[in-house]
C-alpha cells in the first residue's frame, strides 16, 4: 500500500459526503432565498477537492502506471468468497478518475448558472455530486460487490436527474425508462458478478483476473456475456439503448453527465478494468462487437433525423459508445479507453454548448434556432471544436482516436488480433460508414443552429459561470489526441489491459493508419458535404429533408420503441392488471369475505345481547332448568 | 304436620319470585319478587331444619343470615332505583337497554 493508493478512498468519499452536506444545507435554505450559494459553493468543493485527490494520485500513479496499487480497508468475511472494502489503482482508473472529476466539477459549476432561479437547485446539486462519487466509486473499487453498489447508486442518481422536471410527464417517463432499461441490464451484471466471483473463489478485482486461466473458458464465457447485458444497458448498446434518448428530458448539464463522463462511460470502463476476462471469452467479444456494429451504425442514422438537438447529441453518444465498445472488441484496448476519454471531453462540450444554445433559445428544437454564431460567439468556437472532435477531423482528440480504433479493427479484420477476422470487418465497415453519417448530422448541426438567418433574437450572450466550463473543455477536445502519438504518455498511462500487474507487453502508441485515415476522411467529408449541398440548394432546408421516406423510420429509431412497447410493455401492463384483478378480487376478496362471514355469525349471537336484563335472566333459568331435567334424565 | 306443606308452601312463594323478577317491567316490584324468593328458601331452610331434627339448628342460623343479607340488599336495590328513577324518570326495567350490544359499522367496507 503506497501513500498514492492509500489517499483513493477520499475520491468517492468527498462527493459523497458535499451531496449528504447540500441536502443538509439546502434543506435549511428552503425557508429563505439566500440558501443557494452555499448548496452551490459546497457542491462545487466536494467536486474539486476530490479533482485535488484525482490529480495528486494520478500523478502518483502515473510515475509507475503498470503498477497496480491495491488498499483494502477492511474485509468483510461472509463465509463465501472474500468481500474486501478497498481500492485499486492503476494507470487506467487514475486517468478516468481524473476525467470523471474534471467533468463533473465543471458540470457544477455550469450548473450554478443553468438552474439559476429554478427551485430544487440544492437537491439538483446534491444528486450530482452522489453521482459523481458512485460514478468514482465504480472506477476505483477494487471488489466487484463493491463496484456494484456504486455501479447501482448511479441507476439511482440518473433516476433522480432524468426526473428532475418531474412536473412534466416526459421527464418523469423519461427517468423511469432509464431505471427501468438499464435494471434490467444490471440484472444479468450481478449474476456474472456471482458466476466469476463464484469461480474465482472472490470477488476481488486482482483475485479474479489472477484466476481466469485457471478457470473453465464456459464459465468465463457466461460470465462476460452476463456482464455484457449490465454494459449494454448501462452504456447504452442495442438492443437496450433505448432509455439514453429518451433520458434527454433531465436538464442539459446532466446529460452532459450522464453521457460524458459517468453513466455511459462505466460500461465501457467496466469491460476495460475485466479485460483478460473478455479476452479470454473470444465468444463475448464477437457479441460485444456484433453488436458494437448494429448500435454505431443504427443510433447515427436516428441521429441524422432528430430535430431536438439534445436528442441528436443522445444518439450521437449512442454512436459514439458503440465506438469504444467496437474498439474494445476488436482488441484495440488502448484506442478503446482514448476514445472514452476524449469522447468525455468533446461530448461534456457538445452538451454544455447546446445547454448554452437553450439557455437563451428556450427550445430544443433545431427549428426555433438558426444565426446563433454572431449572438453566442464562445458557444459557437467550441461547439465547432466539439463538433470537429465528434466527427473526428483533424487536429481534434476525436481524430486521433477514433482512427485507433478504426485501426485496430483493420487489424482484427487482417486476422492480427484475437477475436475472428468476420467481427473485424463488420466493425470496420459499419464504423467506416458512421464516420460518413457522423459528418452528416454533425454538420446539420452546425448549419442549423449557427448559420441561417436568426429565428429568435437572443435575449443575453452565455454567463462566464456557463463559458468557462466550454472554453476548458475544448482544450482536451482539441488537443488530447496528440498525448496518444508518444507510447510513452496515454497509452502507457491506461496500459494495455492485458492482464494484471507486471505487465509486460509494451503498449503502442495510437498513431492513425494511413489507408483507414485517408478513407474515413474522405467519407466525412462527402456524409459533411452531403448535408452543405441540401442546406445550401434549398435555402437554408433540413438536410433531414434529404432522406425523404427514410426519415420517419430514422426518427423513430426504427421503430424499436415502438416493438418494446408492443413486445414487452403493453403484455406487462396486461400481466399486471391480471395481478391486480386477482389481487382485489381473489386475495382481498378472501379477506373480507371471511372478516364479514365472521360478522354475520356474531350478528346472531349479538342479536341476544339487547340490553334487557329481564331477558338474560329467562335465559339463564332456561339454562338451569334444562340442566336440571337432563341431570335427572342422564343419571 | 308433614314437611310437604311447607315445601310445597316455599315452592309456589319461589315460583310467584322468578314470575315477578322475569316478567313484571316495576323495578320495586321485581325486588320484591326477589325477597320471595329469598323467604321461600328461609321456609324451607327453617322446615327442613326441624324435619331433620339438626342439634346445632344450621338451618335457622342460615336463615338469619339470608334475612340478614336480604336486608342489606333491599337497602342498595332500593337507592339504585331510587337514582335510576331520579336521573331518567322511570324505573321500567326493560326500557334500561344502555348495556346492550350497539350496531357498530363494518370495519371491513373500504372506504
Amino acid at each position: 500500500m503506497t501513500p498514492g493508493a492509500g489517499l483513493t478512498w477520499l475520491l468517492p468519499l468527498l462527493p459523497a459526503v458535499a451531496a449528504v452536506l447540500v441536502v443538509l444545507v439546502g434543506g435549511a435554505a428552503r425557508r429563505g432565498p439566500r440558501g443557494r450559494l452555499p448548496a452551490a459553493l459546497l457542491a462545487v468543493a466536494g467536486t474539486a477537492a476530490a479533482t485535488v485527490v484525482a490529480v495528486a494520485v494520478a500523478l502518483d500513479v502515473l510515475a509507475e502506471p503498470a503498477t497496480q496499487r491495491e488498499a483494502a480497508v477492511a474485509f468483510a468475511p461472509t463465509g463465501g468468497p472474500d468481500i474486501v472494502l478497498g481500492t485499486l489503482v492503476d494507470g487506467l482508473a487514475s486517468t478516468v478518475a481524473v476525467m470523471v472529476c474534471v467533468v463533473a466539477l465543471l458540470v457544477q459549476v455550469y450548473s450554478i448558472s443553468y438552474l439559476k432561479g429554478t427551485p430544487r437547485y440544492p437537491s439538483y446539486a446534491a444528486a450530482v455530486s452522489l453521482f459523481t462519487a458512485a460514478m468514482l466509486l465504480v472506477v476505483v473499487s477494487a471488489d466487484l460487490l463493491v463496484l456494484y453498489v456504486g455501479w447501482e447508486v448511479m441507476g439511482l442518481c440518473s433516476y433522480l436527474l432524468v426526473g428532475h422536471h418531474w412536473e412534466q410527464s416526459a421527464a418523469r417517463a423519461g427517468a423511469v425508462k432509464a431505471f427501468l432499461v438499464t435494471r434490467l441490464g444490471d440484472v444479468a451484471f450481478l449474476f456474472g458478478i456471482f458466476v466469476l466471483g463464484e469461480a474465482a473463489g472472490s470477488f476481488r478485482i486482482t483475485a479474479v483476473i489472477e484466476a481466469v486461466p485457471r478457470l473453465d473458458p464456459g464459465t468465463v464465457t457466461i460470465a462476460a456475456l452476463l456482464l455484457l447485458g449490465g454494459v449494454a444497458g448501462k452504456s447504452a448498446q442495442f438492443p437496450l439503448h433505448v432509455w439514453l434518448p429518451d433520458a434527454m428530458a433531465g436538464p442539459t448539464p446532466v446529460s452532459a453527465l450522464i453521457h460524458a463522463a459517468t453513466m455511459v462511460a462505466a460500461g465501457v470502463y467496466v469491460v476495460a478494468r475485466l479485460y483478460p476476462v473478455f479476452l479470454a471469452a473470444p465468444i463475448a467479444l464477437a457479441v460485444l462487437g456484433a453488436l458494437a456494429a448494429v448500435t454505431m451504425l443504427g443510433a447515427a442514422l436516428a441521429a441524422l433525423a432528430q430535430d431536438d438537438l439534445k436528442r441528436v447529441l443522445a444518439w450521437s453518444t449512442v454512436s459514439q459508445l458503440a465506438y469504444m465498445t467496437a474498439g474494445l472488441a476488436v482488441g484495440g484496448y488502448t484506442a478503446a479507453v482514448a476514445h472514452l476519454l476524449s469522447h468525455a471531453a468533446f461530448k461534456a462540450l457538445l452538451f454544455l454548448g447546446a445547454g448554452a444554445l437553450i439557455h437563451v433559445v428556450g427550445s430544443n428544437l433545431m427549428s426555433d434556432m438558426g444565426g446563433l454564431r454572431r449572438a453566442l460567439p464562445t458557444a459557437f468556437v467550441t461547439t465547432t471544436i466539439g463538433l470537429a472532435a465528434l466527427v473526428g477531423l483533424p487536429p481534434t482528440a476525436g481524430f486521433f482516436t477514433k482512427e485507433a480504433v478504426l485501426g485496430a479493427a483493420e487489424h482484427a479484420a487482417l486476422g492480427e488480433a484475437a477475436v475472428t477476422a468476420w467481427v473485424g470487418w463488420a466493425v470496420l465497415l459499419s464504423a467506416l460508414a458512421t464516420v460518413a453519417v457522423t459528418a452528416a448530422y454533425a454538420t446539420r448541426v452546425w448549419l442549423r443552429t449557427f448559420f441561417g438567418s436568426p429565428v429568435s433574437a437572443p435575449g443575453h450572450g452565455t454567463p462566464v459561470l456557463m463559458a468557462v466550463p466550454l472554453l476548458v473543455l475544448a482544450v482536451p477536445a482539441l488537443l488530447f489526441g496528440f498525448t496518444g502519438l508518444s507510447a510513452d504518455l496515454l497509452p502507457t498511462w491506461i496500459g494495455t489491459g492485458a492482464s494484471g500487474a507486471g505487465d509486460a507487453s509494451s503498449p503502442e502508441a495510437l498513431l492513425p493508419a494511413v489507408v483507414t485515415a485517408v478513407l474515413s476522411m474522405l467519407l466525412a467529408a462527402a456524409g459533411g458535404y452531403a448535408a452543405y449541398r441540401v442546406w445550401r440548394d434549398g435555402q437554408g432546408a433540413d438536410p433531414a429533408t434529404a432522406l425523404g421516406r427514410f426519415r420517419r423510420p430514422f426518427q423513430e429509431a426504427f421503430g424499436l420503441d415502438a416493438a418494446y412497447d408492443r413486445a414487452v410493455v403493453r403484455p406487462l401492463r396486461a400481466l399486471s392488471l391480471v395481478a391486480r384483478r386477482t389481487d382485489d378480487d381473489v386475495v382481498d376478496a378472501a379477506v373480507v369475505g371471511s372478516g364479514r362471514a365472521a360478522r354475520a355469525l356474531g350478528g346472531a349471537l349479538r342479536r341476544t345481547q339487547a340490553g334487557n336484563a329481564q331477558g338474560y335472566l329467562t335465559g339463564v333459568l332456561a339454562g338451569v332448568v334444562a340442566l336440571a331435567v337432563a341431570v335427572v334424565m342422564l343419571s | 304436620m308433614h314437611v310437604a306443606y311447607p315445601a310445597v308452601l316455599a315452592a309456589l312463594l319461589f315460583s310467584v319470585g322468578v314470575y315477578g323478577v322475569l316478567a313484571r317491567r316495576n323495578a320495586i316490584c321485581v325486588l320484591m319478587s326477589v325477597e320471595l324468593m329469598l323467604n321461600a328458601v328461609n321456609l324451607n331452610l327453617v322446615a327442613f331444619d326441624v324435619w331433620l331434627g339438626d342439634p346445632l339448628h344450621a338451618g335457622q342460623a342460615l336463615a338469619l343470615f339470608v334475612i340478614t343479607i336480604a336486608a342489606a340488599e333491599i337497602g342498595l336495590g332500593l337507592a339504585i332505583v331510587l337514582l335510576v328513577f331520579r336521573t331518567r324518570g322511570t324505573i321500567a326495567v326493560d326500557q334500561l337497554r344502555e348495556l346492550g350490544e350497539q350496531d357498530a359499522p363494518d370495519p371491513a367496507t373500504r372506504s
